[in-house]
């Protein structure tokens, strides 16, 4: 840190200038002038905490994508399709038997399982030719996609979110201060806190194990250098299909999440395909904390950007991607290569 | 997947000129696809053969680029559609709040300007990034692209977008006939397929096909790389460019959904599936696809199944296709060539 400060000290004040902004535009009470430029705060904090926790579920999402990609050059474009699948039987599965919590080892089970399949099938078949792996799981996505809707048809469904965690909670956060001195806490849907909350969990879990433990070393070893790694006799596809069916299985869980806060429907699975490419290429294809830092700016950029320009939301998400490519290819935290 | 180009270059002005070099079989497709309208009913014209010169021009322009290129572009359908709605918001429709109205002489070669200088700036951007990564880049600006003309109702008219656009009235023929329509695409085709052929074999042709085979090497043999492969893709925009005007007189109408996702991805699939070796398999897929999203649902209902499982059809052939022969159609067929020729035993010359 001090390091990158010293070399560049201009680009390092200014972020700090722009984080300081940003936490006493959060934090304090806004003054009537702020007010009448920007709209009342709790548009704005409801704009930034949608953001964080659409961020969130990006993150679940595209951290397997990413995972995938970084230790098996696996380019899989059904990533989006996993995901409608998790959705669909997460609904199947609390709908039937009421219970919210029981669909998640469930849809994790049944979607890493395919996960697995698919790795010994498609990609085992195909290492290393990135086009036609490409191909085939772009098949596959349309394939998938039209047995889904032939199953549950083109309705959305809404995953029901579960008694405790329904409705609204305080929030530290103060939106506005009333004649009489009082201060209104800002209120949020209590369900999408504890998303929040469960993703960085997954995602701290998951630098835990890659940076902590004897399987974490074998990931890291086999996306720095795969041949080397298979050529010292460690069991390389087992730990593929290990990683392949975790990332399955995240994309699964990340459906019900979806399902839960928004909703699942048949255009759903391309939304979030697209929206994992667009984290890994900002945040850095094979990098968790670049999934997690990219998630985090394009979730932000999208709410932010539909409370303050709705018709230009999507061009904004783009514009960043454009940027982060033009001026470092290889993505935010990505290693260069 | 392996995708060879052509390496061939013209022989030479051997005996007979280039007229008694093309083979037989050419003249007979040739005056076949020039007499059509005396046998083909409306439907076929239109329907059928409009269609897939459109669909085949579109899917021309990414076999430029990823077989003599070695690039995935998935934005050529967004050329398209760009200049299919630049035609109907600088040229008139039916929506006149937003169309300008202007002549089409103006109109069409702004759409196409304007269009060919997108796919090359979106170009521009891919070429920094290679193989796996341009696919999902030129993805993902296809997705924002359809998302933004979906949201944006100034410049694109939202859902709805424009309908009633139809091709001028140029020297008193209504383009829109299915006879007139049927030569203007198929004229369009056959110059985009020969602009192909030719740029393929010129000495830009040839160096882009280096740039695909090494580019490390052609860019020590002293080629700028980069602006070859940024032209290829200005070159490939124009082609798709005209596709999409094509396509909107087609329809009549455009919408977001003319280039959504369904449609990028479509584009690819005819490409792979016709093959991406030789500049005639798009036109291939194209027809195929074509084919089977006209006859799927009859066929569909013949064999007991629901008339909408097309995608479904669709997607399994496309798997097949690139889970068995990754060269398609067209890879099929040498396969095939090549086993006969195989048949003769190599010592003798006789058959086995």
């Amino acid at each position: 840190m001090a390091a990158l400060a010293r070399a560049n000290p201009i680009v390092v004040l200014l972020a700090g200038l722009l984080v300081a902004a940003l936490l006493w535009l959060i934090i304090a009470p806004w003054p009537p002038g702020v007010t009448g430029v920007m709209g009342p705060k709790r548009v704005f904090l409801a704009a930034i905490l949608s953001g964080i926790t659409l961020g969130a579920l990006y993150f679940l999402v595209a951290s397997g994508f990413t995972l995938i990609f970084g230790l098996m050059r696996n380019v899989n474009l059904a990533h989006g399709s996993l995901y409608l699948l998790g959705g669909y039987i997460g609904f199947e599965v609390a709908d039937r038997t009421g219970s919210w919590l029981l669909a998640f080892p469930v849809v994790f089970i049944i979607v890493a399982a395919l996960g697995v399949v698919l790795q010994y099938v498609v990609f085992r078949r195909m290492e290393g030719e990135e086009l036609r792996q490409t191909l085939v799981t772009i098949g596959l996505s349309i394939v998938i996609a039209d047995l889904l809707l032939w199953i549950w048809g083109g309705k959305s469904y809404q995953i029901l979110t579960p008694d405790f965690l329904s409705g609204p909670m305080d929030l530290p956060l103060i939106t506005a201060v009333r004649s009489d001195g009082a201060a209104v806490y800002l209120r949020y849907p209590r369900v999408r806190i504890w998303i929040l909350i469960a993703a960085v969990v997954v995602g701290v879990a998951m630098w835990l194990v890659i940076n902590r433990t004897r399987i974490g070393m074998l990931i890291r070893a086999g996306v720095d250098d795969r041949e080397m790694l298979a050529a010292s006799g460690l069991p390389i596809q087992l730990v593929f299909v290990l990683v392949f069916a975790f990332g399955a299985g995240l994309a699964g869980v990340g459906g019900i999440v979806g399902g839960t806060f928004q909703s699942i429907s048949p255009g759903e699975d391309t939304r979030f395909l697209l929206a994992s490419l667009v984290v890994v290429i900002v945040g850095g294809m094979g990098s968790i904390p670049g999934a997690a830092l990219g998630a985090l700016i394009i979730g932000l950029a999208e709410q932010i950007g539909l409370v303050y320009a709705p018709t230009y939301s999507v061009v904004f998400t783009f514009l960043i991607m454009a940027a982060v490519l033009a001026f470092r290819p290889q993505g935010l935290l990505g290693a260069r290569r | 997947m392996a995708v060879a180009g052509e390496a061939r270059l013209p022989a030479g002005s051997a005996s007979g000129g280039w007229l008694a070099r093309v083979p037989p079989a050419l003249w007979v497709l040739a005056l076949l696809a020039l007499l059509m309208p005396a046998f083909a009913n409306n439907f076929i014209l239109f329907q059928v053969f409009g269609w897939t010169f459109i669909l085949g021009m579109i899917a021309l322009s990414l076999m430029f680029l990823a077989g003599y290129g070695g690039m995935v572009s998935l934005i050529q359908m967004t050329v398209a559609g760009l200049a299919g709605y630049l035609v109907a918001i600088l040229g008139p429709s039916g929506t006149e709040q937003v169309s300008l109205g202007l002549p089409w002489w103006i109109n069409i070669p702004a759409a196409v300007l304007i269009a060919t200088f997108f796919g090359t700036l979106v170009g521009a951007l891919a070429v920094r990034t290679e193989g796996i990564y341009t696919i999902m880049i030129t993805l993902a600006i296809a997705a924002a692209f359809f998302y933004f003309t979906r949201q944006n109702y100034t410049i694109f008219n939202g859902y709805s977008g424009f309908s009633l656009v139809v091709p001028p009235q140029l020297f008193g023929i209504d383009w829109r006939q299915p006879v007139a329509f049927y030569y203007l695409t198929l004229g369009c085709a056959l110059l985009s397929y020969a602009a192909v052929v030719y740029v393929a074999r010129s000495p830009f042709g040839l160096a882009l096909q280096g740039v695909r085979d090494n580019a490390r090497r052609m860019a020590a043999l002293g080629y700028n790389v980069v602006w070859h492969r940024i032209l290829a893709y200005g070159f490939a925009a124009v082609i798709a460019s005209f596709g999409g005007i094509l396509l909107v007189w087609q329809n009549a109408q455009i919408a977001p959904g003319t280039a959504g996702l369904p449609a990028v991805i479509d584009i690819l699939v005819i490409a792979v599936v016709g093959g991406l070796r030789h500049p005639v398999g798009p036109f291939i897929g194209a027809f195929i696809y074509v084919l089977l999203s006209s006859f799927a649902p009859d066929i569909l209902q013949a064999l007991g199944l629901a008339p909408d499982r097309f995608k479904l059809i669709v997607g399994i052939g496309f798997l097949a296709v690139v889970y068995f022969s990754p060269d398609g159609v067209l890879g099929l067929w040498e396969r095939a060539m090549a086993r006969r020729r195989n048949r003769t035993d190599p010592l003798t010359g006789l058959p086995r």
